[in-house]
């Protein structure tokens, strides 16, 4: 059902990627490659991860691990496999038939495609906010309550805590305290979204996914965001995938660089985009190409 | 900028707009005579003319209202004649209801100020002058005036007399009730072969005591009809015969031609009213349509518990469970193609699966004692509504696919990115979304059912079922009674009734009633709609 829109995030002609008449930079995939280890107290160790649709690779042999309560952006052109690997993150990418990987995800020293490891567990561990503000058709209490209600939470006081929590974390609860029983539908862009991020805090994960979180936003939503983020890492763990290379240089830690799957560069955020260790990186981060 | 190459008017198709404008405007003028058909025949039934007494040439009179006016070809001449189609009753004495008068043919036109329309139990309505109330052989009130008070009394009390034997009746048709079921019992303690010789015996006593009830109220029943019998009515007629009606059989006597406005406007209340709340009289053709009103409601309401869910079920299997190929895409081809299926091979199928496997089936395992009078096995509320359920089914499926389509994909992996289960998922977000669909696909549905006559007729549908599928007597819902619809009543009364005159406007009616169901049931529907977007989606939807 949903192979459309997830394949088309994967099958943008490689093409296109490069930008024409800027500087004859090379289409093909740097052999160098640097990627800053041993990370302290990561949360995800991912090795030798490779994703499939189908026969085609989305990602290659990626191999790095992400520190935890700090903020890892990945960057990236269009269809540098940034979301897919979102998704693996969180299992996601099993909703999409033909979807198969190889390598390890070690979440906690956990590998979280082993057999034992229950998914649905998963998901409210490593929980993912969406690009596009994606609030059910619900009210705003409702779509808080949402996932404690999934895992079989009932107490009106217990879910009225957590929704009040929730909606405080992510700075929207006295913009909707007066009218939590409104439809999530009638907020603005930009409280849809942080709304979908109360949702997801709602669960207690320990990482936050989040695919371009502002990029349907305009700059001032956006900018709140952004505080958010800065704000959560307190107590969560980060990745953010964006496209906005400004925004991964004011709020992230850790920057990922993706190119046609690979990972070519992984390094603190200061020192990836004032000294990029490779030239693919360096090229993309001053707008050669990308 | 480059100079245009193709014209305007094709550019703007502007002909185009023409015709859709055209095809809108054919669309509602169908739609505005239809109802237009239907509203000026149907409403203008139960509209008391003015009663009219013709003489004609050869010197006979009637009495009556006049129907309608037509010009027709002279069949020798050809010359265009006028003629009025005159109601002059008294089926009783002449055998017809109606008769064709040619208007060159009237040399006297009156309206009587003492003629009278009477409506009456059997016959149909009689028209003259009353002349006295006899009581046994001897006058009584003499002579007679409908607006005296001496009339009023007398029909008021036989009036009253008469509920006192409807409630008898009532009764007695409780102790039948009773003592069909003390039949039933006997013939299931028989069948047990328990030749317990007690319980047998209680049977029986309870039998012989019931029987002695019906007993003493069969003998009121007669002693009360004979009281009644005894009032009688003479009236002349037209052409000048007396005309004796029991006051028994009077339903009410009509001043027609010395009624105020008010007057008929409330006596055509009054016959509208009883038109939706009786029964029906005279093969249909009089009295009301209540049984039908409430089958043809009741078989819609069990239908729609039928549909919803079966439809539900199999869209949501097959959008949100089933793996997309070319099996689900055949099976959706399939469904959508069974809705072409003509209706009356729903009601073979219905009467061949529901009636004579299922309903054999179940009335060999629990009701084997009623052998051979089928209880289930025999067409029914229940087997009716679930033919009409199959046959719109596919309606609820599309309709269904259609808004789980709608979906955005954000929605279901928002959902699962929170780590609810698929079912969590479809049973919490996806099918409150999509709620609205199901409704719209529910109110297509019933818009279809209420006017299948068809497959009614092969399972479970009868001209006449005065016994309710739900009233008072335990267990209170008789799924396997057959049942009255007024789509059927419509082909009933309008093509297989002896006195089709008289049934013309009423099919009018019933037509008319069955469209105000239609637009009330689907009005239900689509109330509920309304509430659930607002649950759901705020008031922005």
């Amino acid at each position: 059902m949903t192979v459309r829109s997830a394949r088309s995030s994967v099958t943008v002609p490689l093409g296109e990627v490069a930008p024409p008449a800027v500087e004859p930079t090379p289409m093909r995939v740097s052999e160098e490659r640097y990627v800053l280890t041993p990370i302290p107290d990561p949360v995800f160790d991912i090795q030798h991860l490779s994703l499939y649709y189908g026969e085609k690779p989305a990602l290659v042999d990626i191999s790095f691990q992400i520190p935890r309560r700090q903020i890892t952006a990945v960057i990236g052109p269009s269809g540098c496999g940034k979301s897919s690997f979102l998704r693996c993150l969180n299992r996601l990418n099993d909703l999409i038939d033909g979807s198969r990987i190889e390598g390890r995800v070690l979440l906690d020293g956990q590998d979280i495609y082993a057999p034992t490891m229950d998914v649905n567990d998963l998901r409210r561990r490593v929980t993912l906010v969406f690009q596009k503000p994606n609030p059910f058709p619900k009210s705003i209490y409702d779509n808080v309550a949402f996932g404690p209600r999934m895992m079989g939470i009932r107490q009106r006081a217990v879910l009225d805590e957590i929704v009040e929590r929730s909606l405080r974390q992510a700075a929207l609860w006295d913009e909707v305290k007066d009218r939590l029983h409104a439809s999530a539908l009638q907020l603005s862009g930009g409280q849809q979204q942080r709304l979908c991020i109360a949702r997801a805090l709602a669960v207690d994960p320990e990482v936050l996914l989040m695919d371009e979180p502002c990029s349907a936003l305009d700059p001032i939503a956006a900018g709140k965001i952004e505080d958010l983020m800065v704000s959560l890492k307190e107590n969560y763990t980060i990745v953010l995938v964006t496209h906005n290379m400004q925004q991964a240089a004011r709020v992230s830690d850790y920057t990922a660089f993706f190119y046609m799957g690979h990972l070519i560069e992984y390094q603190r955020t200061t020192d990836l985009f004032t000294h990029p260790r490779v030239r693919q990186t360096e090229d993309y981060i001053t707008g050669r190409f990308g | 900028m480059r100079k245009r190459t193709i014209p305007r008017w094709r550019a703007e198709a502007t002909p185009l707009l023409g015709l859709c404008g055209a095809s809108l405007a054919m669309a509602l003028l169908m739609t505005v005579a239809m109802l237009g058909l239907i509203f000026s025949q149907g409403l203008g039934l139960f509209w008391q003319k003015r009663l009219v007494r013709l003489q004609l040439r050869d010197g006979s009179r009637w009495l009556g209202e006049v129907w309608s006016r037509e010009t027709v070809p002279d069949p020798t001449t050809g010359r265009p004649v006028r003629r009025i189609a005159l109601h002059h009753g008294n089926r009783d004495l002449w055998g017809t209801a109606f008769r064709w008068i040619d208007e060159a043919d009237v040399v006297g036109w009156e309206y009587p100020p003492d003629a009278v329309r009477i409506e009456r139990l059997a016959w149909g309505p009689a028209f003259g002058q009353p002349r006295r109330v006899w009581v046994g052989d001897k006058p009584f009130v003499d002579p007679v005036d409908v607006r005296d008070p001496v009339w009023q009394e007398l029909f008021a009390s036989v009036r009253q007399d008469r509920r006192v034997l409807q409630d008898v009746e009532d009764q007695i048709d409780e102790v039948n009730d009773r003592l069909e079921r003390l039949r039933r019992q006997e013939l299931r303690l028989r069948y047990r072969s328990a030749s317990d010789p007690s319980a047998q015996a209680a049977l029986q006593a309870e039998k012989a005591r019931w029987e002695r009830v019906y007993g003493v109220l069969a003998l009121r029943r007669t002693t009360l009809i004979e009281r009644l019998q005894q009032y009688v009515l003479e009236v002349t007629a037209a052409d000048g015969t007396a005309l004796r009606i029991p006051l028994a059989q009077i339903t009410a006597v009509i001043p027609a031609n010395r009624m105020g406005l008010g007057e008929r406007i409330r006596l055509y209340a009054r016959r509208y009213w009883e038109l939706i709340t009786e029964n029906p009289r005279e093969a249909n053709t009089e009295g009301g349509v209540f049984p039908a009103i409430f089958g043809t409601v009741s078989m819609v309401l069990i239908m729609s518990l039928a549909v919803v869910p079966v439809g539900v079920m199999t869209a949501l299997y097959l959008r949100e469970y089933a793996r997309q190929n070319w099996l689900t895409r055949v099976v959706r081809i399939a469904v959508n193609n069974l809705a072409a299926v003509p209706s009356i091979v729903y009601g073979v199928f219905g009467m061949g699966f529901f009636i004579y496997t299922v309903g054999t089936a179940i009335d060999r395992t629990f009701y084997p004692w009623m052998a051979p009078t089928p209880v289930f096995g025999t067409g029914g509320l229940l087997w009716a509504s679930l033919t009409l359920a199959l046959l719109t089914v596919p309606v609820v499926i599309v309709a269904t696919e259609e808004a789980l389509l709608a979906i955005e994909p954000e929605i279901r992996h928002g959902a699962r990115a929170l780590g609810a289960t698929q079912w969590q998922t479809v049973r919490h977000v996806i099918l409150p979304a999509a709620a609205p669909g199901v409704l719209t696909g529910l109110i297509l549905a019933i818009a279809r059912a209420t006017g299948e006559v068809a497959p009614l007729m092969l399972t479970g549908v009868v001209k006449l079922a005065p016994d309710l599928p739900i009233d008072d007597r335990f267990p209170f819902i008789h799924l396997e009674r057959k049942f009255m619809h007024l789509g059927f009543h419509i082909y009933d009364v309008g093509f297989q009734s002896p006195n089709v005159d008289a049934a013309q406007p009423m099919v009018y009616n019933t037509t008319l009633l069955l469209l105000v169901i239609v637009v009330a049931l689907n009005l239900t529907a689509i109330h509920l709609r309304n509430r659930i977007r607002r649950l759901y989606h705020g008031g922005s939807m």
